[in-house]
């Protein structure tokens, strides 16, 4: 036992090499947060596709009631899409500026990006009051379950993401760009794109093939 | 004790049945090639190879060997071909939605068989059976004549059954605004029990009736008792036999409403409720824009399923007043 | 007045008195002997001034070894009260004949055999397993902790929150009578107002939340922090089927969230997802429902192979056989598992060709599987077979489960389903790959580990009772379910009219009752054990002359588990070492760097019960108010960044020393 140091030290000779068994002291593994979220985002990325399938059985279900032609209004959705696709647009300069280490840009992007965010959500809102005043509430038939469901739950995701986005600002504001913070910019990061991705989704499946029967 | 329990399964009096008894059997045999080795290979080395066994060779590093490997995976798959083969060509043939084309091993269904048509459907908590070109209903008894095929519609009228009669023919869920098909056939007379193999709440253990087979005169004669009932199964009846109720006794209809059963299956017994096939139709041919909502309100459509919650729910206070007369 | 009472139903939402079951006696005297039960708890705690050691030690510890033990506690106990329902249904249908109703009315009867299923699957055999990997993945591949220990915490409260939820059913209002899929339109808002299905819908989506976690922990801790040296095809078996579980927890919990989401759409907005009327699809939820509910059986069954490789190998001194075909046994197993879903429901009328189709593809899966069984029988040949606990378990569950197996795949042919869905005979054979696969595993991998986590073997004595309980029981319990099923005889009845059939419920009734023997052996072997710990003592760590690496650590590890990370160069990694003469290293110790403990998963899974219990009761003040502080208070703690430590090289060094010094006295 005594000479065990022999085989801990950073083994010189080849041999005492070959045969280590343990790791000098120096080992530490790989952070793991970005492959974690990684993976949560594709469980995420299920719960849509059952959203997704849920709306393509039903999504044909009138009840006699109105169907995509009848209630949407493409020049809306247009303006929405493109305040979520510019968002992207700005938190992608959000990393730019934080790999420069540039603290104010940072922030001055990130709040850009939560704005149009914000204005994504707030007409989606109005479309929704809209639609229930009418009379074409999530009750009226399957369809329209499944498409306040489908669209609701990928608004929903957009609030809890400017949620984060504020969070993260005074975070950011009141401790810097360390590595804690750019690792949670990365993650919002790709939870934004990510909605993103499920938007265009959610726009050609639902309003595109919905509206141009 | 095994000889004297009746395993209705491994001896049915249906012929749909009895081929399927028949499959069970096959598999089983088939798989018991494996597993009674299996078993035994166990038991075999878990003895022989115990520590107090000395004798018995012991090589520690020894964990690999192709041709063992080739075996342990092809066995199984040359098990599982014969299987899924039998599985493919059963399941065509066994095919609920398919028109019988024995009677039994022996003869065939003849052309100028006419199957005997019984539309089934399954209530909370009982079991009506109308026989649309006979013009009767029965509740919790069925009847059907030795070796004439039977086709049988079957629907719900809340929530998912299965209607199972084990010693006919297997079963198929029995499911609202749904029907589905099976064939059958009975080839030899006698009492025989039928049941939901689905539970579907608290009347369901409750919801049994009995299933005769019987000669063509005895059907004759049942038919007639049935027909000689006073009770007539008219969309108001059937609205009132609908209501939840267990063990409900025997009951027969000597007259049925016209269309009853599609009535049933579409959602429209009572009066001024759009039928589902209606409803569908209109949905795939949508006319677009905004003056069709308007158009359907002017049809005055009771939505009834909507209005009737349970007290409280958000869905009330959501409801646009439109919808609530 | 009006006032006061809007203002009660604000707060109170439709729960009243009367949702205490005072007039049912059965619950009462439950209710009264959990109270006795909790007081002397509480009154033990007490008194042994145990509340300060058990909120640091254990309630907010992120230590994965606590955590894993805090998964087994948590699975045992609802293991007796899922055994409980076992035994009353048991009772029950041995005499409920003819004119005899039974003693439990069908109201009370059908909450029974729902809540046993959504124990046993969900708050018991998932807690288990969850807790057995959560211990031994990060010793078996070296590291010291999960990749995210503070979520893995989390995702502990969580579960038992979610089981929380499903005992109150017991005492405030009723559980679901559904079965425990809850099939719509049985469980819509039309079928079912009551509070069950909700009890159920909550319960299960905060537990699920949880396990989701889980399953994105585990499995980058094994693709990020495995020892230097250890390649994915170094990895211990278990690790493997540990990984290969935790893909499939990730891929279908996500649709049991999605599929119970629009459930409760349905009852509490009246959206139509599985209604009847107005374009709603019941069939839809049958099949999200076991897209999700297949992968489920073999999240439960994949560990317990993993456990068996280990105890197989160990204990017939003997390498793994056929490795590599073992792990791509289980990875095919792993895809193949998304690919038979429908066999759950041939019934339904979907047509030949899709129903053979998915009937071809069950039946494919039991190729891997059989290739399992052959290895772990080449294992055995040519190897010396010590026959302690564990493997008496494995020897039982390779006989049982491939029965089990047998008839799975008889089921697995649709027209021999269509004879036998729903039948007894399903309910045999479920319970015969489950109790007799997973169950058992769940004995074998607890016994062998034991000395691990605790320091001292299980007394091996009321092992062996336990062991042939259960077997012995378990024959007799559900073989007459096979003749039953072939009888004829659906399941879920409360009551029969035909008399002949009573025999073989007897039979069964008599099968629980060996079983309860064996739980209470076990018990019994738990405080004996206890007691005899002096003597039972594991020195070395290496009780079993193990071959995986967390066998080079004492017994119970420290808290960061290995001094230096271990470096690899074969499977069998601890194996490798002893035979080539490694010398464990009792000098030059490095502070280490570790996470610290928090109580803030805790807190916010409490918060999560409150809102699931506010939702449930339509207590919408309360659910409001748990969800916004739930929110507040996870992004509260999203403001602590300082969670972590270093455990000075002194500790470390005294650590060591101590276990050097239990190592020579021990030679």
């Amino acid at each position: 036992m005594a000479n065990s140091t022999a085989t801990v030290a950073l083994g010189a000779a080849g041999e005492a090499r070959a045969l280590r068994f343990y790791d000098s002291g120096g080992h530490h593994p790989e952070n793991g947060t970005l492959l974690g979220f990684w993976l949560y985002l594709m469980s995420d990325t299920l719960v849509f596709a059952c959203l997704f399938a849920a709306y393509g059985v039903l999504g044909r279900n009138y009840a006699g009631g109105p169907s995509g032609a009848d209630l949407f209004s493409l020049p809306l959705v247009a303006v929405n899409t493109s305040l979520l696709l510019l968002s992207s647009i700005t938190y992608g300069f959000v990393v730019i500026e934080m790999q420069r280490k540039r603290q104010g840009a940072t922030l001055a992007w990130l709040a850009l990006t939560g704005l149009l965010g914000a204005g994504f959500v707030g007409i989606e809102l109005h479309e929704f009051a809209n639609l229930i005043h009418e009379g074409n509430g999530p009750q009226r038939s399957a369809f329209l379950s499944s498409f306040f469901t489908l669209v609701g739950t990928h608004g929903l995701h957009v609030t809890f993401g400017i949620v984060w986005l504020l969070t993260l600002m005074a975070q950011v504001a009141r401790h810097g760009l360390i590595a804690a913070n750019r690792r949670r910019l990365m993650c919002l990061s790709m939870f934004w794109h990510f909605l993103d991705v499920i938007w265009i989704g959610v726009f050609t499946f639902v309003y595109l093939m919905g509206a141009l029967q | 004790m095994l000889a004297g329990c009746d395993m209705v399964l491994l001896r049915p009096s249906g012929y749909v049945a009895a081929q399927q008894g028949q499959l069970v059997v096959i598999s089983t045999l088939l798989m018991l090639l494996i597993i009674v080795p299996v078993i035994a290979l166990t038991l075999l080395f878990a003895w022989r190879y115990r520590e107090s066994n000395a004798t018995a060779p012991y090589t520690p590093d020894w964990d690999h060997s192709i041709q063992l490997e080739l075996l342990i995976w092809a066995a199984p798959l040359l098990i599982i071909i014969a299987l899924g083969a039998l599985t493919w060509i059963g399941t065509h043939t066994l095919d609920p939605y398919r028109s019988l084309t024995r009677i039994d091993s022996a003869r065939p269904v003849s052309f100028e068989t006419e199957p005997l048509n019984i539309e089934v459907v399954a209530l909370d908590w009982k079991w009506l059976f109308i026989y649309p070109d006979h013009g009767v209903a029965v509740v919790n008894e069925l009847a059907a004549p030795v070796d004439i095929p039977i086709r049988f519609k079957i629907t719900a009228s809340s929530v998912m059954n299965s209607f199972f009669i084990p010693a006919l023919a297997g079963q198929i869920y029995a499911m609202p605004s749904m029907a589905t098909t099976l064939h059958a056939v009975i080839n030899r007379p006698g009492e025989y029990e039928g049941f939901s193999a689905n539970y579907s709440g608290a009347g369901f253990s409750d919801m049994r009736f009995k299933f005769v087979g019987v000669s063509a005169g005895d059907f004759d004669r049942w038919l007639q008792k049935a027909k000689a009932s006073k009770d007539e199964l008219t969309r108001d009846a059937y609205l009132q036999l609908e209501k939840p109720s267990e063990r409900e006794p025997v009951r027969r209809y000597g007259a049925v409403a016209l269309d009853l059963f599609d009535a049933i299956v579409n959602r429209c017994v009572e009066q001024g409720k759009i039928c589902l096939r209606e409803m569908m139709t209109m949905d795939a041919h949508r006319p677009s824009g905004r003056q069709s909502a308007r158009e359907l309100i002017a049809l005055d459509l009771a939505i009834d399923a909507v209005v009737c919650r349970a007290d409280n729910s958000i869905a009330g206070a959501l409801l646009p007043s439109v919808y609530r007369d | 007045m009006s006032e006061h009472a809007d203002l009660a139903k604000l707060v109170f939402g439709r729960l009243t008195w009367e949702a205490i079951p005072l007039h049912e006696p059965i619950l009462l005297a439950t209710f009264v002997a959990v109270v006795i039960g909790g007081v002397a708890v509480v009154a033990a705690i007490t008194y042994f001034r145990a509340w300060g050691p058990l909120w640091r030690d254990w309630i907010t510890s992120i230590d994965h070894k606590k955590i894993g033990v805090m998964y087994v506690i948590l699975g045992l106990v609802m293991l007796l009260r899922g055994f409980a329902d076992a035994v009353m249904m048991r009772a029950h249908q041995a005499i409920a004949f003819g004119d005899a109703m039974g003693y439990l009315p069908p109201h009370h009867y059908d909450q029974i055999f729902t809540a046993h299923g959504v124990i046993m699957v969900l708050f018991v055999a998932m807690p288990l397993v969850t807790g057995l990997m959560n211990f031994v993945v990060p010793l078996q591949i070296g590291a010291r902790d999960v990749a995210f220990p503070f979520l893995n915490n989390f995702s502990f409260w969580m579960t038992a929150c979610g089981a929380a939820l499903v005992m109150m059913s017991l005492f405030v209002g009723e559980f679901a009578r559904t079965g425990w899929l809850a099939y719509p339109p049985l469980s819509g808002i039309i079928a079912s107002p009551d509070v069950g299905v909700d009890y159920y819908i909550w319960s299960l989506q905060v537990a699920g939340v949880g396990t989701m976690l889980s399953g994105v922990n585990l499995i980058a801790t094994i693709v990020k922090m495995r020892a230097p040296g250890m390649s994915m095809m170094k990895m211990p078996i278990f690790t493997w089927t540990a990984l290969c579980t935790n893909v499939l927890i990730v891929a279908a919990f996500p649709v049991l969230t999605a599929v119970l989401a629009l459930l409760s759409l349905d009852r509490y907005v009246g959206t139509n997802f599985f209604t009847n009327d107005l374009g709603g699809n019941p069939m839809m939820y049958v099949n999200l429902i076991w897209i999700w509910g297949h992968p489920e059986v073999y999240i439960l069954i994949l560990p317990a192979f993993g456990i068996f490789s280990e105890v197989v190998s160990t204990f017939s001194g003997k390498r793994l056989f056929g490795y590599a075909s073992m792990v791509y046994a289980t990875v095919v197993i792993t895809i193949l598992s998304y690919l038979v879903w429908l066999h759950h429901f041939f019934t339904m009328g979907s047509g030949a060709s899709v129903n053979a189709f998915f009937g071809i593809t069950t039946m494919i899966i039991s190729i891997p599987t059989g290739a399992k069984i052959f290895n772990w029988l080449f294992t055995m040949y040519r190897g010396r077979i010590r026959f302690e606990v564990p493997m008496l378990w494995t020897v039982s569950f390779m006989v049982t489960f491939v029965i089990g197996g047998m008839t799975g795949v008889l089921l697995a042919v649709p027209p021999a389903d269509f004879v036998l869905h729903n039948s007894l005979f399903l309910v045999a054979h479920f319970h015969n790959v489950i109790i007799g696969g997973v169950l058992f595993g769940l004995m074998a991998g607890i016994t062998y580990w034991f000395p691990k986590a605790f320091g001292y073997k299980l007394d091996p004595f009321w092992g062996k009772c336990s062991f042939w309980f259960w077997t012995i029981g378990f024959y007799f319990a559900f073989m007459p379910l096979y003749v039953l099923g072939l009888m004829g005889v659906t399941r879920r009845l409360s009551h029969f009219d035909d008399q002949s059939l009573q025999i073989w419920f007897q039979i069964a009734a008599l099968g629980a009752l060996l079983i309860a023997l064996g739980i209470l052996s076990f018990i019994i072997q738990l405080f004996v054990s206890f007691r005899r710990r002096a003597s039972l003592t594991d020195t070395t760590g290496d009780p079993w002359n193990g071959r995986t690496l967390e066998w080079s650590t004492s017994s119970p590890p420290p808290v960061y588990n290995f001094a230096f990370t271990p470096i690899v160069h074969d499977t069998d990694a601890w194996y490798d070492m002893k035979k080539r003469g490694h010398i464990r290293p009792v000098a030059g110790f490095v502070p280490i760097h570790m996470p610290k403990n928090t109580g803030a998963g805790f807190v916010l899974a409490v918060l999560s019960a409150i809102c699931g219990f506010g939702l449930i009761w339509h207590m919408w003040l309360v659910a409001a108010a748990g969800f916004v502080t739930l929110i507040v208070a996870a992004i509260v703690h999203t403001f602590n960044y300082d969670r972590e430590f270093y455990i000075p090289a002194e500790a470390v060094l005294r650590a060591e020393d101590a276990r050097t010094r239990l190592l020579a006295s021990h030679g």
